[in-house]
């Protein structure tokens, strides 16, 4: 055989190849998804959403679970967001280039990476104990806050990175302060990116378990908070709750919350990609 | 009477042009509007300027020519600190603009960026309607004045020759428009702050014949309000448009003197070798 056919073999095996691995991924989310909607999907009612807890499946919903997890992704967004991205500005912008700078975008990048239930141990000592907020839900969502943060800074950097110096010189060379540059010109150019990388980071925190149980959070509470120092339970504890029961009909409302808590991410995600593409369309270098 | 006015008319003109012929002349007494005194510029260890002594006078367009890293647009840089920003950059020696040295404490930055305006090689317009491009020099300064800004805006884009092309859709993006538009739109933005030195850096280089000989029109006409400094690598361009030439060559001012005589009579071999091809 000559080489070019050797080459055009090597195509093939690498294509199929390919192929095999991605199907791979497709199948299995396919069978798991619909697995989840055929076993979801016909307890899935109004009622569902609005009833309380209960020891009977029939009559148990996930309006506390729901509620506490828009009341933690509420709080966790307002808190990570600003800090987020001025950690991020700052360490792209103002940081002085040098070891230190290296060593903390290395931490930050291995932050991401620790385990999120040492999250919720960090959140446990300080939040709830050292700052006596209880298993509140400030507490978790701090913790959860935390969680996220590195993400939401690596996103930043990441977008601030993407602008082209071209636009800063631009700005300097009217007469523009360094903050009236980042403010005017370097936020609203990487925005896009920015927003992109806070949602995706919100989508990981709303299906979060493991933090928030050592936090404190509880598998049972009779109502829904209504300020953010009352105790709370969210969606994927629920869940793991529901499925560790035996009765069968609970199963399926596990299987139906699962539903629920897709249903949440898939349209977060939507918004990511939608903001994207709508701040890409707008800042086209 | 008539033959009287004619006459008058005749004695004035003369008069005027002794004055120019003297203006020429005494060439060297007149003010400077810039002068460098010895100055030296480091990137870290690497030398990019030596020893350039200069003076650049009000209302006349300098071009800078040399090769590709022979200096020239670090020069350009010195005179609105752009440099600045520019990790391990070292300057020595003084910069001195309407009697004021640029490098000292008292200088504020955002103050001399307004004074010396500047063009860069790719158009840069901010990814903002023409109007805000054009308004944002003056909104950074706190105008506020919807009326005053509206003014200044629409006297820019026509000195500029944009304003025909574009009065219907201030709000439109800038970067819509063509590259020859988005580059007299950033001209037209430095000048609504009323710099009153324009540096331009290589302004033509990204743009067609015929947005290019707009340009140089527009040069021609800034040139009787602003004093121009611009860096080319276009050689009848800078025969074109500039009055006087300065030849950079790996760091060093190897000659600089009246456009014309840069030109036609060289005084050192390798600024007759660079404008005549056979290098660079």
């Amino acid at each position: 055989m000559n080489r070019v056919k050797i080459n055009r073999l090597k195509d093939k095996l690498f294509l199929t190849a390919g192929v095999f691995s991605t199907f791979i991924g497709l199948v299995l989310l396919t069978i798991f998804i619909g697995n989840i909607l055929i076993e979801g999907l016909p307890r899935l009612s109004w009622k569902f959403l609005i009833n309380l807890p209960s020891r009977l499946p029939e009559k148990a919903g996930i309006y506390t679970a729901l509620m506490g997890s828009i009341w933690v992704l509420f709080l966790t967004a307002i808190i990570a967001f600003p800090i987020g991205i001025a950690a991020g500005v700052y360490l792209e912008e103002y940081a002085k280039k040098g070891w230190l700078s290296k060593v903390f975008e290395v931490n930050i990048s291995n932050l991401a990476g620790v385990p999120s239930i040492i999250y919720g141990l960090l959140g446990l000592e300080i939040f709830a104990r050292v700052m006596h907020m209880g298993s509140s839900v400030l507490a978790g969502s701090l913790t959860l806050a935390l969680l996220i943060l590195p993400i939401i800074i690596v996103a930043t950097r990441e977008s601030i990175k993407a602008v082209p110096q071209s636009l800063r010189d631009a700005s300097y060379a009217l007469g523009a302060s360094k903050w009236q540059t980042i403010y005017n010109q370097v936020v609203p150019a990487s925005f896009g990116g920015i927003l992109t990388g806070v949602i995706l980071a919100l989508s990981r925190a709303i299906g979060e378990a493991a933090p928030l149980i050592v936090v404190g959070a509880l598998a049972y509470v009779p109502f829904a908070p209504s300020t953010p120092m009352d105790e709370f339970s969210v969606l994927p504890i629920q869940i793991f709750n529901w499925i560790s029961r035996p009765q069968h009909g609970f199963i399926t409302n596990a299987a139906a919350a699962i539903v629920i808590l897709l249903v949440l991410t898939f349209a977060m995600n939507g918004i990511a990609i939608y903001m994207r593409n709508r701040w890409q369309k707008k800042v086209a270098w | 009477m008539l033959m009287n006015d004619i006459n008058i008319h005749m004695i004035e003109e003369k008069t005027k042009n002794i004055e120019n012929f003297t203006v020429v002349k005494n060439e060297g007494d007149l003010d400077h509007k810039i002068v460098t005194k010895k100055v030296n510029v480091f990137y870290d260890n690497f030398q990019a300027l030596k020893n350039i002594s200069m003076q650049i006078q009000p209302f006349s367009v300098t071009a800078l020519i040399g090769p590709s890293g022979c200096g020239k647009s670090t020069y350009l840089r010195i005179f609105n600190r752009m440099n600045d920003y520019i990790e391990g950059y070292r300057l020595e020696g003084d910069v001195i603009i309407d009697g004021e040295d640029i490098n000292s404490e008292k200088i504020i930055l955002e103050k001399l960026r307004k004074d010396v305006g500047m063009v860069f090689q790719k158009p840069n317009p901010f990814p903002k309607s023409i109007f805000d491009n054009v308004a944002y020099g003056l909104k950074i300064q706190g105008v506020k004045d919807k009326s005053f800004l509206h003014e200044r805006v629409v006297s820019s884009l026509k000195q500029v020759v944009l304003w025909d092309e574009v009065k219907d859709d201030l709000k439109k993006n800038a970067l819509a428009l063509s590259g020859g538009q988005q580059q007299r739109l950033c001209i037209a933005r430095t000048l609504a702050v009323e710099p009153n030195i324009i540096l331009m850096d290589e302004p033509t280089s990204a743009l067609d014949p015929i947005s290019t000989g707009k340009i140089e029109e527009l040069i021609f006409e800034l040139k009787n309000e602003y004093t121009i400094i611009i860096v080319t690598h276009n050689m009848q361009q800078a025969g074109r448009v500039s009055d006087r030439t300065a030849f950079f060559y790996l760091g060093e001012l190897i000659e600089e003197g009246a456009t014309k005589d840069i030109f036609i009579n060289p005084q050192n071999e390798r600024t007759e070798n660079y404008i005549t091809g056979r290098f660079g």
